[in-house]
């Protein structure tokens, strides 16, 4: 195609540094949190950014990026930028300028009453929710991604805003298995998870899907070819045999004609445990800790209860610098259910191939 | 202005104190029906009615209400946009079609008004006006269009802004970073240089699916790893050092004697007592290799494994060595299919050599990218491969020397597949000499 521009990749990144942030890069001697959400990093040449943090949900229009803009443009010269966790961060050069960027956020609030940049998500605290895209946009969800992250993080406010916790404490939630939010290795991890089987639309199964890759996906070979009677018509379909489904959607996502998404099936999971610093100890897996929990749009009382709970044992019950995981097993995942109060069943005992035999208990070692 | 659709149970997130997108959502709605700036929309000015209508149903029911992505996107790519349909289109026929865009984000996310501006008025003309700031990988995701309006947004990103697109599907996904030394002292390298050197270089890899799936490079400074790759990239590179940590013993003092906040002010929300430099730092250190004996910090740094505690905890006194690198961790990814992977060791240091392109990071890369890209089965990540195959496999493949650190352990068992060429004599035997000797 004539006149076509291809592969070149996105802005270079300094085009958007503030001056103070270009002239001071690899320079930095030391950074101070000077109270939640607010940092200052102090560079070998004496200069000093400060940072404000603000809390903010992923999914943003473009009139609440433009608001965004403007606040930049009013304290920071126009710069701003987002976390990784989706914070939005604005950084100012001197100590003066960091009273009214802060009045200024926490000044704008929508109608309904939330703040639209909530400052906060530092230190040992909970700072935001990364999160996938659930009912708003995803063919896959168990779960939705954005309310139940709403419904969390109102639950959860005071430790946004506060730095109360032995360490800081990292919530991610998944709509799905396939987690696009790499939930797994989370302190607190809320997971979308289906429990019914897919159902085979056999009158389609031949013309949407590709059948030996819908059999492929499968990773318990729960699903072999079959021919059935749809309307006296022998069909090239697939037969799932319900005790092997783990329930993944590893084939629905392969097989359209295999809708496995339900009302009361699907729900959530929570995990807990898990951490990606080396920090004291290596990364973690996190644990599942309770098995289902119900979606109940819109605002997930079982599921936030259930972590609000976890999160204050944890704060009156860890040592300083322990992350949750760390702690969970330094008093033993026996004694985490009962301080906890949370009921172990026999869903949480893994029997998913080789891995199981080595979460297992295999000492003498264990208490009473 | 009454809403097009009632949504009493989305009504209910607007309230409590945590940023609402319900409220977001309403406003921008309104703003559009409005239109005081008279933009031409490209697509229904009601779009995002229609969104909040459907997204009502499946609180109700409990249900999704998209399908599958369709085959749609801009000429040449491969990826970059996620075609979207939604299975209710005559009740909600704003989003019958709502396709998402992935467009690739600046290393370090950092921003300028008069450019994201700029984004937002294409957005707002030829898309729904939503967006996610950002999406999980790390694009910026513009979320709902229709399959006209790609082409356009693509030209219009390319030739005005000199922006692309990003990664989907069995490509490349878009490379994703931590701040690193932009603002933070312990980055070992500079994250942001060597994500946008190395996602312009494999900009043919990012946009033509040529992978058996998805693959993942993502960049921290430290082991700290705030943007998560040892767990999630099918290739990390975690900033670490070699030599000795940097200690200022005045600024030991001064932490000692309380006049500096431990772990920078992070725990001010308690009081956790006076600071205790044995009881949280020394005694706290994994490999017990730190002493403090007479007002004087010592490191036994050769048992050092740099998990950054220490220096977390007292950031004024210590830093990470000069002698700076990386370490390359390979297979991460979450539980589909056979369970979730942490990224393994395969290059415990690598100098980051901005003069020559990065070249010895290339090589391991280009390196991995062969092997998987002819043993790989469809759908298959790198970690996954690496189970099937073994890591000798990847070593070979990389022509890495095998060490001890590339293991917790040694194996557990004796079931060694020895190669002929590595038995004395190799395996050619002859059955009838050894009947000479050994009866039946």
């Amino acid at each position: 195609m004539e006149d076509r521009i291809t592969d070149i990749g996105p802005k270079h990144y300094e085009e958007f540094y503030p001056p103070v942030i270009k002239n001071n890069k690899a320079k930095w001697l030391y950074h101070e949190i000077l109270k939640p959400g607010v940092l200052v990093h102090v560079s070998e040449t004496g200069d000093e950014v400060y940072t404000v943090r603000a809390g903010g949900a992923r999914l943003m229009s473009v009139g609440l990026i433009r608001e965004i803009c403007d606040i930049a443009d009013k304290h920071c010269n126009g710069y701003f930028r987002f976390t990784t966790r989706n914070n939005i961060e604005f950084m100012v050069d001197k100590k003066d300028k960091v009273e009214p960027l802060i009045k200024d956020l926490e000044s704008r609030k929508f109608p309904g009453g939330s703040y639209k940049f909530p400052v906060g998500g530092t230190g040992a605290g909970i700072t935001n929710i990364v999160h996938t895209q659930g009912w708003i946009h995803c063919h896959t969800p168990a779960t939705d991604a954005s309310g139940p992250v709403k419904a969390a993080m109102d639950v959860l406010f005071d430790d946004f805003k506060n730095m109360r916790l032995p360490a800081h404490l990292r919530v991610s939630l998944a709509c799905c298995l396939n987690m696009c939010g790499a939930v797994h290795c989370s302190d607190i991890a809320i997971l979308g998870y289906h429990r019914k089987p897919p159902m085979v639309d056999s009158a389609y199964v031949d013309s949407m899907c590709e059948i030996p890759l819908a059999i492929a996906a499968c990773p318990t070979a729960a699903i072999k070819p079959k021919k059935i009677d749809v309307d006296g018509q022998q069909k090239n379909s697939v037969e799932v045999n319900p005790n092997r489904c783990m329930f993944c959607g590893n084939c629905y996502t392969m097989c359209p004609a295999l809708p496995l998404s339900d009302k009361e099936g699907d729900g959530i999971v929570i995990m807990a445990g898990g951490k990606v610093s080396n920090r004291i100890s290596n990364p973690k897996f996190s644990k599942v800790v309770v098995a289902f929990l119900p979606n109940e749009a819109p605002r997930w009382p079982s599921t936030t209860a259930t972590i609000k709970k976890m999160v204050d044992v944890y704060a009156n019950d860890a040592r300083k610098y322990e992350r949750f995981g760390e702690w969970a097993e330094r008093i033993g995942w026996e004694r985490f259910f009962e301080k906890t109060g949370l009921e172990f069943t026999h869903h949480l005992i893994d029997d998913f191939r080789d891995p199981a035999y080595y979460t297992w208990r295999q000492t003498t070692n264990f208490k009473f | 202005m009454m809403a097009k659709h009632k949504t009493p149970l989305l009504d209910q997130l607007v309230s409590g104190p945590w940023p609402s997108f319900v409220d977001d959502m309403k406003q921008y709605a309104a703003a559009r029906a409005k239109n005081e700036k008279k933009v031409e929309f490209q697509i229904p000015v009601d779009v995002v009615e229609d969104l909040m209508g459907l997204l009502e149903l499946s609180y109700s029911d409990g249900t999704t209400h998209w399908k599958h992505g369709g085959i749609v996107g801009v000429f040449g790519y491969g990826g970059g946009v996620i075609g979207r349909y939604c299975d209710q289109p005559e009740k909600f026929p704003g989003v019958a079609h709502f396709h998402t865009m992935r467009v690739a984000q600046p290393a370090g996310k950092f921003y300028k008004s008069d450019y994201m501006r700029k984004l937002c008025d294409l957005w707002e003309f030829r898309g729904s006006g939503l967006t996610n700031m950002h999406g999980s990988t790390g694009d910026i995701i513009f979320l709902g269009t229709q399959t006209a309006q790609l082409e356009e947004i693509f030209y219009e990103l390319t030739h005005k802004f000199g922006q692309d697109l990003g990664g989907s599907g069995s490509n490349l996904r878009t490379p994703s970073d931590c701040i690193g030394q932009a603002r933070c002292e312990f980055a070992c390298y500079d994250t942001q240089d060597l994500c946008h050197t190395l996602t312009n270089d494999y900009q043919d890899e990012l946009h033509r699916p040529a992978f058996p799936y998805k693959f993942k490079f993502k960049f921290d400074g430290c082991p700290n790893c705030c943007v998560a790759s040892i767990a999630r990239a099918d290739m990390s590179f975690i900033g670490t050092w070699k030599d000795d940590i940097r200690i200022d013993q005045k600024a030991v003092e001064g932490y000692v004697k309380g006049q500096f906040k431990p772990n920078a002010g992070a725990h001010a929300g308690r009081d956790w007592g006076s600071f205790d430099i044995v009881k949280e730092v020394i005694d706290r250190c994994p490999t017990e290799c730190m002493k403090y004996e007479n007002g004087k910090l010592t490191i036994n740094n050769k048992e050092c494994t740099r998990c950054m505690h220490c220096i977390n905890v007292m950031p004024r006194a210590l830093r990470p060595g000069i002698e700076k690198g990386l370490s390359i961790l390979v297979g991460a990814k979450a539980p589909i299919l056979d369970g979730a992977q942490m990224g393994s060791l395969l290059v415990p240091f690598v100098e980051v050599n901005k003069e020559d392109g990065y070249q010895a990071i290339k090589d391991v890369i280009e390196a991995i990218w062969d092997w998987w890209m002819e043993e790989g089965k469809n759908r298959e990540r790198l970690g996954e491969l690496m189970k099937r195959q073994g890591f000798q496999k990847l070593l070979e493949a990389t022509g890495i020397k095998p060490i001890p650190q590339h293991v917790k352990e040694p194996r557990h068992n004796p079931y060694i597949f020895w190669k002929e060429e590595e038995v004395e004599g190799g395996w050619e035997r002859d059955v009838t000499e050894y009947r000479k000797h050994h009866q039946r």
